[in-house]
């Protein structure tokens, strides 16, 4: 199987950078962390890439908004660089922080006719940061990253996590074309409309939505870290399923930089 | 051209801060229901034409899905127009000018970015308010909407010409007459000044003057001030000391070398060639080994004035401080883990009797949580471990305790500036922030406190922090240069001057970044503005390093050489400021000579409750729901404790995820199971009977904490942070030192070396009216850092499976004293819990082999709360019930001759099997269930491993208590005693059941009191 090679893209305040790197080598892949500032010096350096993750964080310490100034940097200096990369059948993947700079770049949720933006990550309903531990359930089989899953259990931590989609007309839309394929989910099951209560829903987001693709699938960004859930002392009460002869030899996260991989295999 | 941009929640959005506003002003009683709307903003100065400003706030600065504008210039009508008829008072809240503004920057550079010309960017608040009078809407704004320390309200509309800060700075050189100055004179030299320098100081440096023939010059006296504050010289407590109490009197020379440092001599003595420390007490942080290729630092600081008169700041940069010690020790430690431990008055205060000047606890309390929330969590730095105490007189003082853990490679563990190197300042610009820290954090807080030392808090900005980390480790990793510290307290003139303490230095102070124009030599020398490093880089490294930090954006400066004179030279545009003797500025400061005297309080006896029969259900729920005791879960889920990915044990834990851990494990190498071990102990109710055992119980805290989750007792190394009130006076003294002796015999017997510590003296609040100060009770906070080869061995403290056998490991014993038994039923008196470290070694030793066998699958340390609390919180945290039986728990209680003569009654009488001593001592059951004795734990042992697990225990206290049982409810038997008949002759044995409830009763307690929105 060829080694896809793996862009982690680092800026000022990006703190998941090497956790998110070490999850794309376990699954097989060949990440290289890179800062930004070298991004824009030699945009041309992308096209030696197969997938592009931007990880969690604090880009640019969240000031005005979070992932704003970072996305605003892809949107007006790299957009052409990435929308090339995304033809060329790449991946692109955000976590986190990573999934709020790709919805500000306009990649993931195509602006609206005036250049209005159709889709945000709002502040928490709580309107605090939380880090805690959700259920999530794959609802369509559109996203390259999430082929083959059906439910997982990741952490997330983050004040700004709330999807919103401008209007229902916009969110009816997005589901249709299989662009929400991640939703928060309790027991088992999610709803695709009513918003499940904190902590199953831990940010109040429209239809549970955790997750976002691209038409195509091949770009995605998500709430939740997969990243932090790859060894099995990552899970919350492994100790539990290790008492119980349960526990399993890789948590879920890893599941999806499989994907990654195995997608150019 | 000024332009305002007011964004606010789009209609269909909810105003978040609007709802947080009413009820922080429901809960000062300051008024109920109110009506508010907020917004928040940015004013922009620049040659921008409205196009311009509209495309800055729809593609910048809004949310177009979820906010709505509104653009003017400033001033203009419509930034008034109220966003409903009844909202009639307008309140805008900014930054004061020169305080930190890092979303201005970022938005500055941003607008750059997008190909627009701005000059200046602010922030702002903006908070609209239905009817109120006017006394109640400034009452709001002063204790609500802004902090006057850093932040200015403006009623009605904004009027403003311009944003543009700082001025010409016209070079003059200042000294200071010192010649023939009395006495007095020297004092209110001292004072005026802001120096914190005593009578006896201001002497020797008059002398020393006087020997050179001249007078200082302004800077040289702040230099010496600084280094010679408490807060960088620890000299109370490296001082000459006398201290007296009921065994005689013993003077020190240096109090600390002769209780901690002495500990750590002789446990490493002790230790021999299997010593496994690698530098303690002289670095920013203390090392030890870790593994082949690292060794691992840990630091705690404590940031407990600034975070008094501005709670998130102080908090803010507390946490930043300490990361970076970590980042300032040997070549660069990478960070991988926080602590943080507070000290509020209850949040439930009333707010009528609040002292003027003292913020609201509920204030402090979130103002601090968020400030490390912010920080921890930006730095990209989990938040691992933590507790939080409540008492009344942490009021005026409360206490903000930061801990940070490197990983450091072995080879990067040492640091030598060389002669010739580069002097370099790295990370943030230097203004006027945090002027006077080192020496404000020394004296007494006043009511005029957030007035005059409003200069001392600083707000951090973690990313410039993160951005120097990131460069700093790089830079390490290709050996680009030679020393590295943090400059904190005294700024550049503490880092500089420590660095170049054996060599001598040369500082060309205008070469130093300014934030604004109009600083002067001295301002520049000891601002202690935040995210700073000072480097000592070989000239031919310099161009590779600057390069290096150039390429993330991260600003490097030289300022000047380390050049071999023996002197720190201090020059302004070449023109020289300051020249001292190294050997002076670091070791010509007179000695300290303080009385201490520690006279122990009797003990009392303690009215427990002697009724037999009696349901202590009730009990344990006020424990549970105690502050010191219920659930911290608001606070620590508003930390990232899981970036870096190296989490073993969380914080919470349990089939919930909600029970509470007692320590955290961390495996810091990705790929690699080593792990660390974070842990503390503390307990300031112990304080008031006696600080030694305060302090003994500390340690055996911190230890029991970490070995209960896994760690390896002999690799576990402890820090201490002492907080106290007014060491000037003898018995405050006293009792410091009475604690510091419990250190040293604690560590010693345990084996656990201190490598690094800090204290805070003056805690005490002076109120308005001349009463008397008030003094935060002894705080004693003992920090652990424990280790363990293989974190798949790990144990956490929730019941895993029903059947399982329960053990209590430790002696329980009628040591009721500052328990939170008494507390909660105001019994006073009593005996405070001793250590028996001898025996608490064995144990722990005895557990670290049980649990690496692999015996144990659920273990949690007995403290505040005794044997109940814990199965308690056990069991709900495990989602399975209890059954424990009193009969069987270890015990040393005593019968006193009473019980003896009625047990032997009983037992002449009886015929059947042998009766339970404590039968005949009704009081032991409340003993039993709630007593705080040290060294215990409560373990789950499968029964098949039973037997193995109790052979380990052989010669040690160890009882087979209980079960585990599927019913989810805690049910405790006490102590069978022969019912008798009416004739009084016994007939048969019962036991009642003295504690029985469900579990969801019991968490409910527990997670109420602090389940904050």
């Amino acid at each position: 199987m060829p080694t896809p090679r793996v862009l982690v893209l680092r800026s000022p305040g990006t703190n998941c950078d090497e956790e998110t790197a070490y999850a794309f080598e376990v699954a097989g892949g060949a990440p290289q962390r890179l800062h930004i500032n070298q991004l824009l010096e030699s945009p041309d350096q992308l096209s030696q890439f197969q997938v592009l993750c931007i990880p969690g964080g604090f880009s640019y310490g969240d000031d005005i908004a979070a992932g704003r100034i970072l996305g605003n940097q892809i949107r007006y200096h790299l957009r052409d660089w990435v929308s090339q990369f995304v033809e060329a059948q790449k991946l692109v993947l955000g976590v986190c922080n990573g999934f709020q700079v790709l919805l500000k770049t306009g990649l993931l949720v195509a602006d609206g006719s005036e250049g209005e933006p159709r889709a945000t990550l709002a502040w928490n309903r709580s309107g605090k940061y939380q880090d805690l531990w959700v259920e999530l359930k794959v609802t369509n089989d559109n996203c390259v990253f999430l082929a083959g899953l059906d439910s997982l259990y990741l952490p997330v931590a983050h004040a700004e996590g709330r999807f919103v989609a401008r209007d229902e007309a916009t969110f009816d839309v997005l589901e249709q074309a299989g662009q929400l394929p991640l939703r928060y989910a309790a027991g088992g099951r999610t709803d695709l409309r009513e918003v499940l209560p904190v902590p199953h829903n831990p940010n109040g987001a429209m239809g549970n939505v955790a997750g976002v693709c691209d038409p195509s699938g091949r770009v995605f960004g998500l709430m939740p870290h997969p990243e932090r859930y790859i060894h099995p002392t990552q899970h919350p009460h492994w100790t539990r399923l290790k008492t119980a002869g349960k526990l399993p030899e890789v948590g879920d996260g890893l599941a999806l930089f499989q994907n990654a991989v195995r997608y150019f295999a | 051209m000024l332009w305002e941009i007011d964004i606010y929640p789009a209609d269909n959005q909810h105003d978040l801060d609007a709802a947080r506003v009413a009820e922080e002003a429901a809960d000062l009683h300051l008024v109920s229901g109110l009506q508010v709307r907020t917004g928040r903003g940015y004013l922009v100065q620049g040659d921008l034409d409205q196009q311009a400003v509209l495309r800055i706030a729809g593609q910048l600065l809004a949310d177009g899905v979820v906010e709505r504008t509104v653009v003017a210039p400033v001033g203009h009508g419509v930034l008034t127009d109220p966003p409903g008829p009844e909202f009639k008072h307008l309140v805008y809240v900014l930054p004061k000018p020169g305080v930190m503004d890092p979303v201005a920057l970022s938005a500055l550079r941003a607008i750059h970015d997008l190909g627009l010309a701005a000059d200046e960017v602010r922030t702002f608040r903006k908070y609209w308010f239905a009817d109120l009078d006017h006394e109640t809407l400034e009452r709001l704004a002063g204790r609500i909407l802004a902090n006057d320390a850093i932040e200015q309200c403006v009623f009605g509309p904004l009027e403003l010409g311009s944003l543009s800060l700082g001025s010409k700075y016209e070079f003059k050189l200042e000294t200071v007459k010192l010649a023939g100055r009395s006495d007095d004179e020297l004092l209110r030299i001292s004072r005026e000044g802001q120096l914190s320098l005593s009578l006896a100081e201001m002497k020797t440096i008059q002398a020393y003057y006087e020997k050179l023939g001249r007078d200082p010059t302004d800077v040289e006296l702040e230099t010496i001030a600084q280094t010679w504050s408490e807060h960088c010289s620890h000299k109370t407590l490296k001082g000459r000391i006398r201290y007296r109490d009921e065994n005689g009197e013993r003077q020190f020379e240096n109090m600390l070398k002769e209780t901690i440092f002495a500990a750590t001599v002789k446990v490493r003595q002790d230790l021999g060639e299997r010593d496994w420390c690698v530098s303690v007490f002289e670095d920013n942080a203390g090392i030890v080994r870790f593994d082949d290729k690292y060794n691992v630092v840990f630091k705690v600081e404590t940031h407990n004035h600034p975070s008094a008169i501005e709670p998130y700041g102080g908090a803010n940069t507390g946490l930043g401080g300490v990361i970076r010690d970590s980042l300032g020790t040997g070549l660069g430690a990478r960070p991988i883990c926080n602590t943080d431990v507070f000290c509020f008055a209850p949040p439930d205060f009333p707010p009528e009797e609040l002292p003027r000047g003292v913020l609201h606890p509920r204030r402090v309390m979130r103002g601090v949580v968020a400030g490390v929330r912010d920080y921890g969590n930006r730095m990209g730095i989990p938040t691992v471990n933590g507790a939080i105490f409540f008492d009344r007189r942490y009021l005026g003082n409360p206490l903000v305790f930061c801990g940070n853990v490197g990983l450091i490679p072995r080879d990067k563990s040492h640091k030598e500036p060389k002669p010739g190197d580069l002097i370099v300042v790295v990370g943030g610009r230097t203004g006027k922030d945090g002027l006077h820290g080192a020496t404000f954090s020394s004296v007494e807080l006043t009511h005029e406190s957030e007035t005059v030392s409003g200069g001392a808090v600083q707000i951090g900005n973690a990313i410039t922090e993160k951005m120097v980390v990131d460069v700093i480790l790089q830079a390490r990793d290709r050996g680009l240069f030679n020393a590295i510290t943090d400059c904190g307290a005294g700024g550049l003139s503490s880092a500089v001057g420590e660095m170049g303490e054996k060599i001598g230095a040369e500082v060309h102070l205008e070469r130093v970044p300014l934030k604004y124009a109009g600083l002067s030599y001295t301002e520049i020398w000891i601002s202690e503005a935040q995210e700073r490093m000072v480097l000592a880089v070989p000239p031919e490294k310099w161009e590779e390093f600057s390069a290096l930090c150039r390429s993330e954006s991260v600003e490097a400066t030289v300022i000047g050489t380390f050049v071999p004179t023996g002197k720190l030279n201090l020059l302004y545009e070449n023109y020289p400021v300051g020249e001292l003797e190294m050997s002076f500025l670091h070791d010509g400061r007179p000695g300290v000579v303080r009385e201490a005297t520690y006279l122990p309080p009797p003990v009392t006896e303690q009215p427990l409750p002697d009724k037999y029969s009696w349901d202590y259900t009730p009990e344990l729920l006020s424990i549970l729901g105690s502050l010191n005791v219920c659930s911290k879960e608001w606070v620590i889920r508003q930390y990232d404790h899981e970036v870096q990915g190296g989490s073993v044990v969380k914080p919470l834990v349990g089939i919930n995820n909600d029970g509470p851990s007692d320590a955290a494990v961390v495996r810091p190498v990705l790929g690699s199971n080593k792990a660390v071990v974070i842990a503390c102990g503390m307990n300031p109710c112990y304080g008031d009977y006696d600080p030694y055992h305060m302090a003994a119980g500390a340690i055996d805290e911190a230890v029991r904490n970490c070995v209960a989750v896994g760690a390896d007792p002999s690799r576990i190394a402890i820090l201490d942070n002492f907080c106290w009130g007014n060491t000037e006076r003898p018995e405050q003294l006293g009792s410091l030192v009475r604690a510091a002796l419990g250190c040293h015999d604690t560590a010693i017997a345990l084996g656990t070396p201190f490598i690094s510590g800090k204290d805070s003296l003056n805690n005490e609040f002076r109120p308005e009216d001349g009463g008397d100060p008030i003094a935060i009770p002894p705080s004693l906070l003992i920090s652990a850092i424990g280790q363990m080869d293989d974190a798949m061995q790990a144990v956490t403290m929730d019941l895993k499976q029903a059947g399982n056998f329960l053990y209590q490991l430790g002696w329980t014993r009628d040591e009721m004293g500052g328990s939170q038994f008494a507390i909660t039923q105001s019994l006073p008196g009593g005996q405070v819990p001793r250590v028996d470290a001898q025996l608490a070694r064995r144990i722990f030793e005895a557990l670290h082999r049980a649990i690496t066998a692999g015996y144990v699958v659920s273990c949690h340390d007995l403290s505040e709360g005794g044997l109940a609390a814990a199965a308690a919180e056990s069991a709900f945290a495990g989602g399975l019930g209890a059954r424990l039986f009193l009969a069987q728990v270890p015990h040393q209680i005593e019968l006193d001759p009473e019980s003896k003569e009625e047990l032997a009654q009983l037992s002449e009488s009886w015929s059947g099997d042998p009766l339970h001593p404590l039968c005949a001592c009704p009081q032991a059951t409340s003993i039993l269930l709630f007593s705080e004795s040290h060294s215990r734990f409560l373990c789950e042992v499968p029964e098949q491993h039973a037997s193995a697990f109790e052979a380990l225990f052989a010669d040690l206290p160890c009882g087979l208590i209980g079960e585990v049982i599927e019913e989810p409810r805690l049910q405790v038997v006490g102590i069978p005693r022969p019912m008798k008949d009416d004739a009084g002759a016994p007939t048969e044995v019962s036991a009642p059941l003295v504690i029985d409830a469900e579990l969801a009763t019991l968490k409910e307690a527990w997670q109420a009191p602090l389940r904050w929105d």
